[in-house]
């Protein structure tokens, strides 16, 4: 070591100057110029059961999409003969899916049994009026996820401009607004759709009205105080400076920096709207006969879970999933919008 | 530059009139953040404003760019009373007066491109028609500040402290203001960065004719921009007079006190610095002060019967010189 450095001569040529002249090559930036979202969406990719969940979504909202035109057959089409018949595919091979059951210490074939016609086969069996299973969860699940939706539009439609308002005019017009989101988070959201019950009959429009009137609140009161924060910002302060408008200062610097807390929430209450339609459904006050929804689907399966367990199975299986997927994604996205709380 | 000996047959560009600015008026909670100032700013100078954190230094910016209400008292901008300014002059008022902000990492929206933010204010004005003008327009600035063209399409995390700074000032720099309050621009770089924003804001006023209000609390820093100096304190103006003045012949104690803890990068003076205590009791004994000329141009709070003190004060100073 020491005798390579006593041969090294250093003189004035040995040095190059780096670009001292040029301040753009200085100052040049090489990192590739990545907006929050693309950064954000970087994040999430490496988050494998929120990508895994993403996925999972993405194919069940298609299969809901593809059920508004065609299920395997009528959701609400009843065949009495054909009642209960556990699934079963193709040719009965796979274990599971035989379409044979136990009656009474015997292992029957049940398809033979109702005489059912060879190549007629139901994938997840039939219910009590021998419908389509397999076709009323498709339908099912749909109505779930509509239901998401709409929890979703009332979030973004209510719950954000209600929020904004709040928390940017501040005084009096804060106060009487929060003691209004007060008043009816006071309320338990059940009495509400009992109550709805008072004015609808039972269905989507008692549940989407009573989600109207309290899903948003949530969402009202975090944006609320996230305004409460970024109003004192000094880019707000600059944009005010410069004669923006209130209503161009929420959409322009707002609405950009709340757009994590709206994601996030939004991703919890879908669940937990999905969640309250399967709970009214499932005691009776959600979507009435024959309409299947997951809430109806566990509702009657329950109801013989001890001798045809298939029924009560697969629809909490699916909403259980669902459920899962929605938080599994929801927590990788409010990792990926917000690294520093990650660690 | 400095020590101009006949102030008063400058066009005033503002006029600060027994401005009072309290929060949380009439309740128990209640903060005088500023009791009572009056001062004008003369078109072309910089004024410095100084005093100690909570003093009512940014208040103060914040009133005269009527982000607050004042509680009382009158803020008159180019001769008009900018309280009374109707929405329509409201945007070209807003185009004359501009601001600085103190924290380089809280006053860039982080979800806007460098260009976006620099342009706010181009299309909040109208100021250009075309998309290629409004890029030529941002490269123009960049070029003002010292930033390089292709940072206009990058997001503010991506630079450092003295380059958002910068940043901040082509953005208050897009609209041309004639006015511009500098809240602490500097007090959150390190020193080096300091005087790079500090000289590229003397050449831009040189460069555009502007009038600045500086705002800090680092006392040498002000003298080396300003033209006059006026020291606060609890809200109201202890001293105002030219940056000269104020720095070598302070006659109110609390400036003394404030030049005192001053440090200079001399071991040999360091030694022998004392800090002057104040005492605050001097202004919270019930009289009535307000601001007194003890010299021309130079002003003091203080009750009648202390001018002849004050004055004999003065009157050492120019003796010792």
């Amino acid at each position: 070591m020491a005798d390579n450095t006593s041969d090294i001569k250093l003189n004035a040529d040995s040095f190059k100057p780096v670009a001292a002249n040029n301040v753009d090559e200085q100052e040049k930036i090489s990192a590739p110029s990545l907006t929050f979202f693309q950064d954000a969406i970087r994040r999430l990719r490496k988050n494998k059961a929120a990508v895994f969940s993403f996925w999972l979504l993405a194919i069940i909202i298609f299969i809901s999409i593809v059920s508004i035109w065609w299920t395997p057959s009528d959701p609400n089409a009843q065949h009495v003969a054909y009642a209960n018949l556990p699934p079963k595919i193709a040719n009965g091979n796979i274990p599971g899916f035989t379409g044979k059951a136990n009656v009474g210490g015997n292992i029957v074939d049940k398809y033979a049994a109702a005489k059912v016609p060879k190549g007629t086969y139901y994938v997840l069996g039939t219910d009590y009026l021998g419908r389509d299973l397999f076709s009323r969860l498709m339908k099912g699940v749909a109505l779930s996820l509509l239901i998401g939706l709409l929890a979703t539009l009332f979030d973004l439609v209510i719950g954000v401009p209600y929020g904004i308002i709040s928390g940017w005019k501040g005084g009096k017009t804060d106060t009487i607004m929060q003691r209004i989101i007060e008043i009816i988070s006071s309320i338990p959201n059940l009495v509400v759709v009992i109550l709805m019950l008072l004015l609808f009959t039972p269905g989507l429009g008692s549940i989407v009205v009573a989600m109207g009137i309290t899903g948003w609140i949530t969402m009202a009161r975090l944006v609320r105080a996230e305004t409460l924060t970024l109003k004192t910002q000094e880019y707000i302060l600059a944009a005010q400076t410069l004669g923006e408008s209130p209503f161009r200062i929420a959409l322009k610097h707002l609405i950009p920096n709340l757009s994590s807390t709206i994601i996030i929430q939004t991703m919890f209450s879908i669940p937990t709207a999905i969640f309250f339609e399967a709970f009214l459904s499932f005691i009776g006050i959600g979507i009435p006969a024959p309409n299947a929804s997951l809430g109806t689907l566990l509702s009657d399966g329950q109801k013989t879970f001890r001798f045809l367990p298939y029924q009560m199975w697969y629809p909490a299986a699916v909403i259980s999933i669902i459920m899962i997927a929605f938080n599994l994604l929801a927590d990788g996205l409010r990792d990926a919008f917000d690294p520093k709380t990650q660690e | 530059m400095q020590n101009n000996p006949q102030p008063n047959e400058r066009k005033k560009l503002i006029e600060v009139k027994h401005l009072k600015q309290y929060f949380n008026a009439g309740r128990r909670n209640e903060v005088k953040a500023i009791d009572d100032i009056s001062f004008d700013i003369y078109e072309g100078e910089t004024f410095g404003l100084v005093g100690e954190s909570g003093s009512g230094k940014s208040t103060t910016g914040r009133s005269i760019i009527r982000l607050y209400n004042p509680t009382s008292g009158e803020i008159k901008f180019n001769g008009t009373d900018i309280s009374k300014i109707k929405h329509k002059d409201m945007l070209q008022f807003r185009r004359e007066m501009q601001m600085i902000f103190q924290d380089p990492y809280a006053s860039l929206n982080p979800r806007m491109k460098v260009k976006d933010i620099i342009a706010e204010g181009l299309d909040i004005h109208h100021l250009v028609k075309t998309d290629e003008e409004r890029d030529a327009r941002v490269n123009e600035l960049l070029d003002l500040v010292g930033l390089s063209h292709d940072h206009a399409t990058r997001y503010p995390h991506e630079f450092s402290g003295g380059q958002r700074q910068r940043i901040g000032i082509a953005r208050a720099l897009a609209v041309e203001p004639r006015f511009i309050i500098a809240d602490e621009p500097i007090s959150a770089l390190d020193v080096s960065i300091q005087a790079q924003v500090v000289n590229l804001l003397r050449d831009i006023q040189k460069e555009q004719n502007l009038t600045y209000l500086f705002i800090a609390h680092d006392l040498s820093m002000v003298k080396y921009i300003s033209d006059r100096i006026a020291v606060m304190h609890n809200g109201r103006l202890m001293e105002l007079s030219t940056a000269n003045e104020v720095y070598n012949h302070p006659l109110h104690p609390y400036t003394k006190s404030l030049l005192s803890a001053v440090p200079l990068p001399d071991p040999f003076y360091e030694r022998n610095r004392h800090r002057k205590n104040y005492d605050n009791s001097i202004e919270n004994d019930g009289q009535i002060r307000s601001l007194q000329e003890i010299v021309p141009g130079h002003f003091v709070l203080a009750t009648e019967e202390e001018v002849a003190g004050y004055q004999a004060a003065a009157e050492e100073y120019n003796l010792g010189d």
